[in-house]
């Protein structure tokens, strides 16, 4: 295994989960991050899927960089993905076809996402295929991470269950667990991220950014004092 | 008419791509910190999604769906599974077109939208209106209406949330959650707030 997992692949399998996470941190693909995750397994699924392409189209993109021509590249990364996403999604509808009419249009819109379109530009155009392949892993994997935090918190606080099993018994079937509404709305999810994204730059203070305004302290006597 | 009127007001308000869907959101994160600038990108957006819709619907009703090569004697074929490539290859062409058209006749409009056109082929606000169209088995007037009404709606929101940005760069926000943190509660609670246009039937 070490022969294979050398320090720069290790790297770049391990960087994207926390010190680099592309949601978090990198502002990119957050769309399905956000829309699938009201329930865990469509966001297993959809974590999975991603991954995969990420590298798949990262490797394949990788091995043909040098032969680009630069003025058409994003076109030739945009059907090289766009295929992956083709197989992808028939695969879905011939193995998991509930689960691919839930996902809906979101399957087709990896194409769009830009974890796979910016490790693509940002790292598989200048690194050989092998480092490219692990780096599409590692950032799946750092986009899989919140999304089953996201949807671990909608699913079981929305419907108190996870993946299906009950966790909480609701207070309609004599239990204790009163659901809450909101979790399964849009909203929620903006709300999680959001707090996901505080308490990782609380624990990692480096990631904060800067303020453009700072407020300038009361002094004392001026209404400090109550 | 009545049935256009409801699809327009459901696609800018009810199901409003950014909001309810999350389509678009990296750009709509990303370039709503001044209301000008996100006012030119919701523009924008609006114009390719109204060109790009309309388009993929002819394309995919005239090639793609099944049996729709039957006009040039071929039957029985079903080339829907190719819909994602045409749709995505469809919108990368026109917005380059509508680049060059731009340049040629309208400079003025080409250097206020100019920066966002490429942006756009990569926004998934786009390409998720397409799939819809496909998904909900639009007609042509219906994806016309779908396709301007949900690119207002693009617009109409990351313009309220370039405005309520504007405002916060001077509160007080705790350390850890400045930038990134807050426009994502900013963002759910617009998101709340379009929820209550869900009760709307016309």
């Amino acid at each position: 295994m070490s022969a294979i997992l050398n320090d720069e692949t290790k790297k770049v399998l391990t960087a994207p989960l926390v010190n680099d996470n592309p949601i978090t941190l990198q502002v990119l693909g957050i769309c399905s991050a956000l829309a699938v995750t009201s329930q865990m397994s469509t966001s297993l699924i959809m974590a999975l899927a991603l991954t995969l392409v990420t590298a798949f189209s990262s490797a394949a993109i990788s091995a043909i960089r040098n032969h680009i021509p630069s003025s058409i590249r994003i076109i030739v990364q945009m059907t090289i993905i766009a295929s992956l996403v083709i197989v992808v999604d028939q695969l879905l509808k011939a193995f998991a076809y509930d689960v691919s009419k839930q996902l809906s249009v979101f399957v087709g819109l990896i194409i769009t996402n830009c974890i796979v379109m910016g490790r693509a530009e940002g790292y598989a155009m200048k690194n050989p295929p092998l480092e490219s392949f692990m780096d599409g892993i590692g950032n799946g994997l750092g986009y899989s991470l919140i999304l089953i935090i996201v949807a671990f918190f909608r699913e079981t606080l929305g419907s108190g269950k996870l993946l299906g099993i009950e966790v909480f018994k609701l207070t309609k079937d004599g239990g204790w667990y009163d659901p809450n509404g909101l979790m399964l709305l849009p909203p929620s999810a903006f709300f999680i991220i959001g707090l996901i994204i505080w308490s990782v730059r609380q624990w990692k203070p480096a990631q904060a950014e800067k303020v453009e305004f700072k407020i300038m302290s009361i002094a004392h006597g001026e209404g400090g004092h109550h | 008419m009545e049935a256009y009127i409801s699809l327009f007001v459901k696609a800018v308000f009810i199901e409003n791509l950014a909001l309810s869907f999350f389509l678009g959101m990296c750009t709509f994160i990303a370039v709503s910190k001044k209301i000008a600038t996100a006012m030119g990108l919701g523009i924008a957006v609006m114009v390719v999604q109204a060109i790009t819709v309309p388009a993929n619907n002819i394309v995919y009703h005239a090639l793609l769906k099944e049996d729709a090569l039957s006009w040039i004697g071929i039957k029985g074929v079903d080339l829907s599974f190719l819909a994602l490539l045409s749709c995505i290859g469809m919108i990368a062409a026109l917005v380059q077109i509508l680049e060059m058209i731009l340049d040629k006749f309208f400079p003025a409009l080409y250097h206020a939208l100019g920066v966002f056109l490429p942006l756009i082929t990569v926004n998934c606000a786009i390409l998720g209106g397409s799939l819809f169209m496909i998904e909900r088995d639009y007609n042509f007037g219906e994806s016309v209406t779908y396709g301007v009404g949900s690119g207002l709606g693009w617009a109409l929101a990351i313009t309220v949330m370039a405005g309520v940005r504007e405002k916060l760069k001077y509160s007080d926000i705790p350390a850890g959650l400045q930038g990134l943190g807050i426009t994502f509660i900013t963002a759910g609670l617009m998101s709340l707030g379009f929820m209550a246009f869900s009760g709307i039937q016309l």
